[in-house]
């Protein structure tokens, strides 16, 4: 929630806003190139859907649910990771 | 492996797809990591496999052989596991570079296995867009049919087939379903699916830019839409993770397994080693009564199986550790371990991506740090290597599990769950992954600062592990230990039970103290005696510098020629008579943190190309077991008073 942004995407919530249980639809990926890449194959694609399932003992890392599959990634990754929903 | 002149090209115009010319061949197997690639691997080969090493690279590969029914011969080899052909790691670098005949001194792969995970198809046909677009004869294995019938998907295999424009198996490589038309495409036998004015031709269908991942997975969606039914998530796997992450259970479940497997590797491998001790002495005393009195007799009964049997024993123990360590890889559980290890590991600097080859450090430091080359920074990738030594491999287990026994009585301490020798055990674990993470942060905080790649990791479903496998494993270990056994192990006890007779006067081998390795043993004694130690430790500690393990078998040997043939007493107790139980202590904690291995140092040496990292690892290490052994020495001491 970067508010010195100045484009409009500074007000999306992201992967970390979903409570658990919750799903959203993925906007962007706002990573350096080889995470991004790597996350896309893992399904996390723009378009995707994106559920929130659980976090690991004492909060982070988070599993997320995406494509049948569960990945976990910790909270700072999952924070540069947008929804297509305003806050 | 040498004749490849079958090129695809030949192979266009043929009827069938395989394996045409009757010449020896070889087929590359293919897939992302979790698609079930060694077992697939373990289920065609079974035990006619190897380990190699492809020339000037570090990365190693598996090697076997099919005997497929129709009496062809195949080499089949296990690429490692990757997610695209972008050669983002040294591992695609090199599955890229085989795939298209770029590998300078390995000819290029007759025809490629490509094996996929059918519950995860829509990820997984992204690797089969570039596999499919070098143009080798190529049969796709959908693995993990069994699980998709299971949660109600569905594969038209003849669609996908059709679409992809080469023959498609649905299979289960765990339970051996599936597999006749592997042997088929081997056999060459197996019909192509795809007639010449196919709808689908496969290099028009694929995406224009095969490293851009959307366009990919577009691809897959349209190649597999109607084909494939995705199938219902794992409800086992969800209500195990409800359990396994559980913010109280989760840990609790973590310490009782770890708990639990040490108990079992004291308690439950005594039975054996005790079986094993007696046999080796029952065949030492045969030997002495069967052979006549000769020194090659004495060489036989106190070198060879004095040293080699003292480290035979331990063989059931070390199973047992792996026999563990493969039903939680296996079963899934790991990758949920190394999610509760993770805010551990981000304290001390570390990534995600250096828990697993850490874990495996528990097994050996040398599989561990080539391990590490999937770490992209480099920094993080040196920082790996050189913490990795520090976790407690299978040849401390074996010194471990003789000072323990020898010098602390077994006394419960959680009740039948836990006694005091398992609580010792899992102590020095600590230890060893302590000293890890403190030296992590350490380097993490000075010379090998960099921002940490961030920790992804995918959560397999649960699965039961297959006896198959898990004796496949076992008998890959007891392999390699027998191995060292009868090489490094031998070697070591025959020379040292030559220097130990040496020098001859009159003809009669001198008392051991006075014997060349006597003389050696008693030269670094002032080094080592604020340690605890004496010369005899000390003949040990310099023939361990090859291979920890080594030191149980120098000291069998040592002891075999004291007892002069008489009555063996058993290590444990010759060794109370040598050591005090601060030197006890001491020797345990020296053997937590010495490099004392030849194999790591060349390993470490070639992974960081130069002789400056394992120099300074050495060092350290060696300088920290010393400074600590020498306080536990002084605590223990002076706390027992």
């Amino acid at each position: 929630m970067q508010l010195s942004s100045n484009s409009g995407l500074a007000h999306r919530a992201t992967l970390l806003d979903l409570a658990p249980g919750e799903e959203a639809t993925l906007l962007e990926l706002d990573l350096p190139d080889e995470v991004a890449h790597r996350l896309m194959i893992l399904g996390f694609v723009p378009g995707s859907t994106v559920a929130y399932a659980r976090s690991a003992p004492g909060g982070d890392p988070r599993v997320y649910r995406v494509d049948g599959a569960d990945v976990a990634l910790r909270g700072e990754t999952a924070r540069q990771i947008r929804l297509n929903r305003q806050m | 492996m040498s004749d490849c002149h079958a090129g695809p090209a030949a192979l266009a115009s043929t009827s069938v797809t395989g394996i045409t010319s009757s010449a020896h061949k070889t087929i590359a197997l293919v897939g992302p990591p979790n698609a079930g690639k060694t077992t697939l691997f373990n289920r065609l080969t079974g035990l006619r496999q190897k380990v190699a090493n492809y020339p000037g690279v570090t990365v190693e590969y598996h090697a076997g052989r099919i005997h497929s029914p129709g009496g062809r011969v195949v080499d089949l080899i296990d690429l490692p596991g990757i997610y695209s052909l972008d050669p983002r790691s040294e591992d695609e670098r090199v599955t890229r570079d085989l795939l298209r005949g770029e590998m300078a001194g390995v000819p290029r792969p007759d025809a490629v296995l490509l094996i996929l995970d059918v519950t995860s198809l829509s990820r997984h046909l992204v690797v089969a867009a570039p596999v499919l677009a070098l143009g080798l004869p190529t049969l796709v294995v959908l693995n993990m049919a069994d699980d998709l019938r299971g949660r109600g998907g569905e594969l038209k295999t003849e669609d996908l087939s059709q679409r992809l424009g080469v023959p498609v198996v649905l299979a289960s490589a765990a339970k051996g379903e599936g597999l006749e038309p592997i042997f088929e495409f081997v056999d060459g036998t197996l019909a192509v699916p795809r007639p010449p004015e196919s709808p689908f031709p496969i290099l028009q269908t694929l995406p224009p830019v095969l490293n851009d991942v959307p366009q990919c997975r577009a691809w897959a969606a349209r190649v597999s839409q109607g084909a494939w039914k995705a199938p219902q998530p794992s409800l086992w796997s969800r209500r195990l993770d409800a359990l396994f992450l559980h913010p109280l259970a989760g840990p609790l479940v973590f310490a009782l397994t770890l708990v639990a497997v040490f108990q079992a590797i004291f308690t439950g491998a005594a039975p054996l080693m005790d079986g094993v001790e007696g046999i080796i002495a029952g065949f030492g005393k045969w030997v002495a009564a069967t052979l006549p009195q000769s020194a090659w007799r004495n060489l036989l009964t106190e070198g060879i199986i004095g040293g080699v049997g003292s480290v035979l024993v331990f063989l059931p123990q070390i199973l047992l550790l792996f026999l563990f360590i493969g039903i939680l890889e296996d079963s899934g559980y790991l990758a949920r371990a190394a999610l509760i290890a993770d805010r551990t590991m981000v304290r001390f600097g570390l990534q995600g991506k250096s828990f697993i080859p850490l874990l495996s450090a528990y097994a050996c430091a040398v599989p561990a740090i080539m391990a590490t080359r999937t770490i992209e920074d480099k920094r993080d990738r040196i920082a790996t290597i050189l913490i990795a030594p520090f976790m407690t491999c299978s040849a401390r287990l074996q010194v471990y599990a003789l000072v323990i026994a020898a010098f602390i009585p077994e006394r419960p301490v959680l009740g039948p769950l836990l006694g005091t020798r398992a609580a010792a055990m899992i102590g020095l674990y600590v230890l060893g992954f302590v000293a890890a993470l403190l030296t992590a942060r350490v380097l993490k905080s000075s010379i090998l600062r960099s921002d940490g790649t961030p920790f992804l990791i995918e959560l397999p479903s649960y699965r039961w592990p297959t006896l198959r496998s898990l004796g496949l494993r076992l008998y890959d270990r007891a392999l390699v230990f027998l191995k060292r056994a009868g090489t490094i192990i031998l070697a070591v006890s025959v020379g040292l039970w030559i220097i130990a007779h040496l020098p001859l006067t009159d003809g009669k081998p001198p008392q051991i103290r006075d014997s060349v390795a006597g003389a050696i043993g008693r030269t670094v004694e002032p080094l080592i005696q604020p340690l605890g130690f004496n010369w005899k430790i000390g003949i040990g500690l310099i023939t361990s510098l090859a291979a920890r393990e080594v030191i149980v078998g120098t000291l069998g040997t040592i002891y075999g020629i004291e007892s002069e043939g008489e009555d063996t007493q058993g290590l444990g107790k010759a060794l109370q008579k040598d050591l005090t139980p601060g030197g006890a202590v001491a020797l345990l904690v020296f053997f937590a943190f010495a490099m004392q291995c030849m194999s790591t140092v060349a390993v470490v040496k070639r992974e960081t190309g130069g002789w400056k990292w394992p120099a300074v690892q050495f060092g350290y290490m060696t300088g920290l077991a010393y400074v600590c052994a020498f306080a536990a020495n002084r605590i223990v001491t002076a706390w027992l008073g």
